[in-house]
C-alpha cells in the first residue's frame, strides 16, 4: 500500500512539473501561436541553472553556489528568460514552422553544448551536487517527496492563477489577436513584435520554472534529459489537452505522463523479449501517434478553447465550436 | 487651397523592374467620400497598401493633417489617425466579436506584463469605459446581436461591418476601405453605405476603392481613376460618366478621337 502511495506521489510530482512546462508552451503556442520547438532548451536552461546556482562546490566545474532554494530557482527562471530573450530577439521574424525548426535547432544545440562543456555543466555526467533543502530533516523517502509535492502543486496552481489573469485580460486579447491575424492586428496599432517577444519569454521564464524543479527533484541533471523527446512530449501533453486552454494544459500533461508510464511499464510486462529491447523507441512511436491522431480527429483537444465573452461588465465563457484554421 | 486632409506627392512604387504607381500626386479633401476606381492592377491596391505603410514608396512623400507620414508603420499610421479594412475580410476569426472591437483603442494599460496585476484598478476601468464604447460602436454596425458569436462564424458582409467597428473604435480621421461591397449582399451593401454617410455626415474623410460602378456613382465624389499606376481621372461621378479617357481605360476600349 504504502509502496503504492510513493509511486502515486512521485508520479504526480513529475506529471505536475511537466505540467508547468505544458502552461508556459499554451501560453507561446495555444496563446499567441509562437511555435516553439525548442521547449526542452528552456525546460534545461531553468534546471542547468538552478542546480548550478543553488548546488555544492564539485571539483572542476562552475558554481556550486549553494544559494537559498527559492532564489536559485528564480536563478534558473532568470537564465531561461535570459535565453528565450536572446532567442526571440534572433528569430523575431520567423513565422510558424520555420520558428520551430530555429527553435529545435537551440535545443539540439543546448543540447550538445551540455554534453560537451564539462567546465559548465559537467558533459556527459551531468550536474550532481545538490542538496535538497529538508531531506535529511524529513528523513527523505515519501516524507520529504510529499512535501516536494505540494511545493509544486502550490507553483502549478500560482503559474495557473497568473496565466488565466493574463489571458483574461488586455494582454490576452492582443496574444489572441496576433495568434489570429498579425496584419490585421497592425492594422489597428498594435506592434506584434514586441509582444510576441513577451510572450515568448514569459513562457519560456515558466519552463525554466519547470525545469529548475525537475533538475531540483531528482538532484540531477544531465543531457539525457534534455533530449527531443521531451520537447514532444510536453506538445503531445498540450494538443491532447487542448492548445488555449490551460485546464487542458494541466490535464494534457497528468494523462500523457500516465499514458507514457503506464506503456512503458506495460511493455517491459507483456512484450515479448525482442519488443523489449526496444522499449525506448516504440514510446516514441506512441507519442507520435498520439500527437497524429488528435490533429487528426480531435485538433482542439480534449479540452476546448473557451471563447471569452463579456456583456455589460460580467466575463462569461462559451464554447467554440470548430472552426480552426 | 481647399482643406487637404491627406495629400500624396509623387508617389511611386516598383516591383522589381514593374511600376505598379507611378507618380502619383493627389489631395484627398477632409470630409470627402472619394472613389477609387480603375481596372484590375490599375495599381489600386498597391497605392492602398503604400498609404496604409504595408508597403514602403519607392518614390513620393504622404502627408496626414499636415505632418510627413511616408514609410511609417501600419500600427503607427492606425494611431496616427488613418484607419484601413480589408478587400478579403481578416477578422479574428477565434474570438468574439465584441473582443474583436475591444482590442483596438490604444493606450490599454492592460496590454503590459504587468498592467493585469500592478495596475489593475485602472486597467478595470478602462476596460469598463471600452466595453462600453465597443457595445456603443456594435449597436451603430448592427452587430450589437452578435457580440458574444466567435468572429470567424458570421457571414462575410458581416465581417466587413466588423472591420468597420474596429476601425472606428479607433477613432480615425480617415477611413480606407478596400471593396467594401464585394461579395456583400445588397442588403448589407446598403446598411453599409448607410453607416458610411452617416460617418461622413460627422465628419469622418473616407477613401474607398470599387469595382461596383453604381456604388461609386452614387456615393462617391469626387472620383479618381488610376490606370497603369497613373491618376488618368479625377471628378464628379457626373464627369467620370461623360470622360472617354475614362471609358477608355476602365473599360479596355479603343480610344475614340
Amino acid at each position: 500500500m504504502i509502496g503504492v502511495i510513493s509511486y502515486l506521489v512521485f508520479f504526480s510530482t513529475v506529471a505536475a512539473i511537466l505540467a508547468i512546462a505544458v502552461l508556459g508552451l499554451n501560453l507561446q503556442w495555444g496563446n499567441t501561436g509562437l511555435f516553439n520547438g525548442g521547449v526542452v532548451a528552456f525546460f534545461g536552461a531553468g534546471a542547468y541553472a538552478t542546480l548550478i546556482f543553488g548546488g555544492t562546490p564539485q571539483e572542476g566545474q562552475l558554481g556550486g553556489f549553494a544559494l537559498p532554494y527559492p532564489l536559485a530557482l528564480l536563478g534558473g527562471m532568470f537564465v531561461a528568460g535570459v535565453m528565450a530573450w536572446i532567442v526571440g530577439i534572433l528569430t523575431l521574424r520567423l513565422r510558424h514552422d520555420y520558428l520551430a525548426i530555429a527553435t529545435f535547432g537551440v535545443a539540439v544545440a543546448f543540447e550538445n553544448l551540455m554534453r560537451n562543456a564539462e567546465a559548465l555543466a559537467g558533459g556527459a555526467q551531468g550536474l550532481r551536487g545538490f542538496e535538497r533543502p529538508l531531506f535529511d530533516a524529513l528523513g527523505g523517502g515519501l516524507a520529504y517527496n510529499s512535501l516536494f509535492l505540494i511545493c509544486v502543486l502550490v507553483l502549478l496552481l500560482a503559474v495557473y492563477v497568473f496565466l488565466e489573469r493574463l489571458i483574461r485580460s488586455p494582454f490576452g486579447r492582443l496574444l489572441r489577436a496576433i495568434r489570429e491575424d498579425e496584419t490585421a492586428a497592425r492594422s489597428l496599432g498594435k506592434n506584434p513584435a514586441r509582444i510576441r517577444l513577451t510572450s515568448f519569454i514569459t513562457g519560456s521564464v515558466i519552463m525554466g520554472m519547470s525545469g529548475g524543479l525537475y533538475g531540483t527533484f531528482y538532484a540531477f541533471i544531465s543531457p539525457q534529459d534534455v533530449l527531443p523527446i521531451l520537447t514532444f512530449q510536453i506538445w503531445a501533453m498540450l494538443i491532447v489537452g487542448g492548445a488555449g486552454n490551460n485546464r487542458g494544459a494541466v490535464a494534457g500533461a497528468f494523462l500523457i505522463w500516465g499514458a507514457w508510464t503506464a506503456s512503458g511499464w506495460a511493455l517491459s510486462r507483456f512484450a515479448p523479449q525482442e519488443v523489449q529491447l526496444y522499449t525506448g523507441s516504440v514510446q516514441f512511436i506512441l507519442i507520435g501517434f498520439v500527437i497524429v491522431g488528435m490533429l487528426l480527429w480531435r485538433p482542439q483537444g480534449l479540452f476546448e478553447e473557451k471563447l471569452v465573452v463579456s456583456q455589460q461588465g460580467r466575463t462569461a465563457t462559451k464554447e467554440l465550436q470548430g472552426d480552426r484554421r | 487651397m481647399d482643406d487637404t486632409i491627406l495629400s500624396l506627392r509623387g508617389i511611386t512604387r516598383d516591383f522589381g523592374p514593374f511600376r505598379a504607381v507611378d507618380d502619383v500626386s493627389l489631395d484627398i479633401e477632409r470630409g470627402s467620400i472619394t472613389g477609387l476606381i480603375g481596372p484590375n492592377g490599375a495599381g489600386k491596391t498597391t497605392l492602398f497598401n503604400v498609404l496604409t505603410g504595408a508597403l514602403e514608396p519607392t518614390a513620393g512623400s504622404v502627408m496626414l493633417n499636415g505632418r510627413d507620414v511616408t514609410g511609417l508603420a501600419p500600427d503607427h499610421l492606425f494611431s496616427a489617425g488613418l484607419g484601413r479594412t480589408f478587400q478579403i475580410p481578416r477578422p479574428f476569426a477565434r474570438m468574439s466579436v465584441l473582443e474583436n472591437v475591444m482590442l483596438a483603442p490604444g493606450g490599454q494599460v492592460g496590454e503590459r506584463l504587468h498592467g493585469p496585476f500592478l495596475q489593475s484598478a485602472s486597467m478595470h476601468r478602462q476596460e469598463t469605459t471600452i466595453r462600453d464604447r465597443a457595445i456603443e460602436v456594435l449597436d451603430f454596425v448592427t452587430l450589437l446581436p452578435l457580440a458574444d458569436q466567435a468572429a470567424g462564424q458570421i457571414s462575410g458582409g458581416q465581417m466587413k461591418l466588423l472591420e468597420l467597428a474596429r476601425v472606428l473604435m479607433g477613432d480615425p480621421q480617415v477611413i480606407l476601405l478596400d471593396e467594401p461591397a464585394a461579395g456583400v449582399n445588397p442588403t448589407l451593401t446598403k446598411l453599409l453605405i448607410s453607416k458610411i454617410e452617416e460617418l461622413n455626415r460627422q465628419g469622418r474623410t473616407f477613401v474607398i476603392i470599387e469595382h461596383d460602378m453604381d456604388f461609386v456613382m452614387q456615393h462617391c465624389t469626387p472620383v479618381i481613376a488610376l490606370a497603369e499606376g497613373r491618376v488618368v481621372f479625377r471628378g464628379t461621378p457626373e464627369e467620370a460618366q461623360k470622360d472617354p479617357l475614362l471609358l477608355e481605360a476602365y473599360l479596355g476600349a479603343v480610344a475614340v478621337d
